[in-house]
């Protein structure tokens, strides 16, 4: 079955490319191309878990692509092992269900095929950065999603709003991958290779001087700053929600944003080589987790709550990798694509029928949209990390993984430091409780109370509720897979990467856990009292105007980067490029054009027409050449 | 008699007829100069077999070819001169050039 691991990304490139020919001439406008795809993918990749859960080597399949000289050629293959996998089940997952969904939420549009192409060609780009083996087909794959993803939230271009928030996604995650590409070359230069498997190996053998490891590992962690998020390259993922939802849901839920968890994970032996690394990585995640719930706090706009609450959650992820939970952050990874996914898709249900994103404008809906409405309230108990959903697995792995890292004894020995740690933890505790809180509020503004819209709402079709079923089962679920009670947590086991043995969280520590989940229920049990009647005549908040006005205004990041980048670029630079493209190449372009025809207007006038004209041209060159002939040949 | 002379003959009536040729607007003038430069050519090609005392007598022989070709060039040249004045009512060739830019 892993041998046909490769069709499931080559199936969705295909389908991309059929509808992009064909699409318009489709029954189904192309959709049932993308869904024939990622369905058999979807099976493909449950039936390659299946085989990967039994155990066994991973499977590797390798070619070169262009070979240059001896020790250098740009190589091309896939690894199918346990973390590539589940990978595989996440994505084609919710890429299945977003499509179906999208058959539904995207009707009457305009560009629907071109959608349907660009989700084919985004899920095909993102089963490639599960499955390269290499550094650079990764790379390949990872801006074919960054691409995608600028085309995606600017599918409404015609509002100017949406074309600069993916223009503003696409730049932002850019500056990231620069530091992602150097890293590559660190990398390349340091272990002669691309490949993944070589460089891990490189480094783990010690032929590589740790120095070399940790500017390797810092840099290609800018790659994972800038998809997945991280402070201080955060601030796109708010501004991306100007995509239709669907689009929030598979790429900026799901998948793309957790490309740079991947990627830790994926190298990670070299992350774990590098206490730098490590640290920087629990830092950042620190700080990002916590602004982000703080910011989520404020927020109108149901998909803002959910953008911040996943600029949040990935910052758990990559906390738990960072304090050396490998098993941890990858595990929430999985969970959270499920439920984050789910508030999506159930938010897009009910942005569909309110034809509005602004909670102040919902209200009482849990009785004209039941399903809606229960679906979220399991999604929202998932990302809040209540029992027994699957969020509430994965979080306290990781609260448990810095807990044991920063006040007692790890697992096994890792490289980072117990004081970041131990930061990891409280914070990751206080942003659960902020979770919680949010989380209640906007369950409680979207569906509590009374509707404060002027619309008549209504429940979505089957259509769309069908996925919010599937993926609700899902998040409360999954999570079962990394519980002790499945034969003591499996999913370490399906992930574990030699010489990275697999973690117990078998060992769950149920004191940790029930007061984690105490705090989740006080944070809940405040946004309940304080939102139980609905949106307040102020918001709560605002009381304290300073403090709302930083939280409404993001930290003044967005000022910070729109007045020393943005500006410079777009004031001084862009115009000068400008002039440059207009006057100067293409008047050199232009020039060659006019400089030809003046030259031909001066030199027609030979053609008189006339006889005797030519015949003295012909004399003159008779002469000249008799002349030549005689004179400078004969001697 | 020496070479010199009537080759500087010939010379100067093959410039005459390149003056001519180049010059004339006359059509049929153009091909009386043609004629010009074919009988200097003549006169040239004899002037060399009498200074060679040529056995075979090339020259003159050769001449007498020119001549022949010559006069079938100008029945054609002037058939061609008379087809133009039929349809241009003139015989300045200044004035035929429709293959201009």
């Amino acid at each position: 079955m892993e041998k046909l691991a490769w069709l499931v990304p080559a199936l969705t490139l295909v389908a991309w490319a059929v509808i992009l020919l064909a699409g318009r001439r489709m029954p189904g406008k192309g959709a049932e191309a993308g869904i024939l795809a990622v369905g058999t993918g979807w099976i493909l990749s449950l039936g390659i878990l299946a085989r990967v859960i039994g155990g066994g080597e991973p499977y590797h399949l390798s070619g070169e692509w262009a070979p240059f000289a001896a020790d250098l050629s740009i190589p091309i293959g896939i690894t199918v092992d346990g973390l590539a996998a589940v990978l595989l089940v996440v994505v084609t997952t919710v890429s299945l269900f977003v499509q179906v969904y999208s058959v539904s939420y995207m009707r009457g549009d305009e560009r629907y095929t071109i959608f349907f192409s660009f989700l084919s060609l985004f899920t095909g780009g993102m089963l490639i950065v599960v499955l390269a083996d290499n550094l650079l087909f990764l790379l390949l794959g990872w801006e074919v999603i960054g691409v995608c993803s600028y085309f995606l939230i600017g599918h409404w271009w015609e509002d100017h709003d949406n074309a600069r928030a993916a223009v503003k996604a696409f730049l932002t995650t850019r500056v990231g991958d620069i530091g992602f590409m150097l890293g590559i070359f660190v990398f390349f230069w340091s272990a002669r290779s691309f490949e993944i498997a070589a460089i891990i190996e490189g480094v783990e053998a010690g032929r590589i001087s740790s120095t070399t490891v940790t500017l390797g590992a810092v840099l290609l962690f800018c790659g994972a700053i800038g998809k997945s998020g991280q402070f201080p390259l955060h601030t796109w993922l708010p501004d991306a929600m100007a995509g239709p939802t669907p689009v929030s849901a598979l790429i900026h839920a799901a998948t793309m944003v957790a490309a740079g968890v991947f990627l830790v994970a994926r190298m990670y032996p070299v992350f774990a080589a590098s206490a730098t690394a490590l640290n920087e990585i629990a830092i950042l995640a620190s700080v990002t987790m916590l602004i982000a719930a703080l910011l989520a706090l404020v927020q109108d706009d149901i998909k803002r709550v959910l953008a911040y609450s996943t600029v949040s959650q990935l910052a758990y992820m990559m906390a738990g990798l960072g304090v050396g939970g490998y098993s941890a952050g990858v595990f929430h990874l999985f969970t959270h694509a499920f439920f984050k996914a789910l508030l999506f898709l159930a938010a897009g249900s009910v942005i569909h029928a309110v034809h509005s994103n602004n909670m102040s404008e919902m209200g009482g809906l849990r009785r004209v949209m039941p399903w809606t409405f229960g679906t979220f309230t399991i999604g929202a108990l998932a990302l809040a990390g209540i029992f027994p959903l699957a969020g509430f697995w994965s979080k306290d792995e990781i609260l448990t993984d810095a807990y044991n890292a920063g006040f007692g004894t790890p697992a096994e020995e890792l490289a980072g430091s117990p004081g970041v740690a131990q930061t990891v933890f409280v914070v990751g505790v206080a942003t659960a409780f902020l979770t919680a809180f949010y989380v209640a509020r906007m369950l409680w503004l979207t569906f509590g109370a009374a509707y404060r819209g002027h619309g008549s709402p209504h429940e979505s079709d089957a259509v769309m509720v069908g996925p919010l079923v599937f993926l609700a089962a899902g998040a409360a679920l999954v999570g079962f897979a990394g519980s002790p009670w499945i034969g003591s947590n499996n999913f370490a086991a399906w992930i574990e990467i030699p010489p990275l043995p697999a973690e117990g969280a078998a060992h769950v520590n149920w004191g940790l856990a029930a007061a984690t989940t105490a705090v989740a229920l006080l944070g809940i049990a405040l946004g309940a009292a304080l939102y139980r009647r609905g949106l307040p005549e102020q918001e709560y908040l605002a009381r304290a105007p300073l403090v709302y006005k930083t939280l409404e205004r993001k930290f003044f990041l967005d000022d910070l980067y729109e007045q020393g980048f943005v500006r410079a670029v777009t004031g001084a630079l862009a115009p000068a490029t400008y002039w440059f493209d207009q006057r100067v190449i293409d008047g050199v372009v232009n020039g060659t054009g006019l400089g030809t025809r003046r030259l031909a207007r001066g030199l027609r006038y030979v053609q008189s027409g006339q006889a005797q004209w030519y015949a003295a041209a012909l004399f003159v060159g008779v002469v000249g050449l008799a002349v030549v002939v005689t004179q400078v040949v004969g001697r | 008699m020496p070479l010199l002379y009537p080759l500087v003959f010939a010379a100067f009536l093959f410039s005459a007829g390149v003056y001519g040729v180049l010059a004339r607007r006359n059509a049929v003038m153009v091909l009386m100069s043609i004629e010009l430069m074919v009988n200097a050519v003549n006169v040239n090609l004899v002037a060399f077999n009498a200074y060679l005392k040529d056995p075979l007598l090339s020259g003159q022989v050769f001449a007498l070819f020119v001549v022949a070709v010559a006069a079938a060039e100008v029945g054609i040249g002037l058939a061609i001169v008379l087809l133009i004045f039929r349809n241009r009512e003139t015989v300045n060739i200044d004035e035929v050039d429709l293959l201009r830019w």
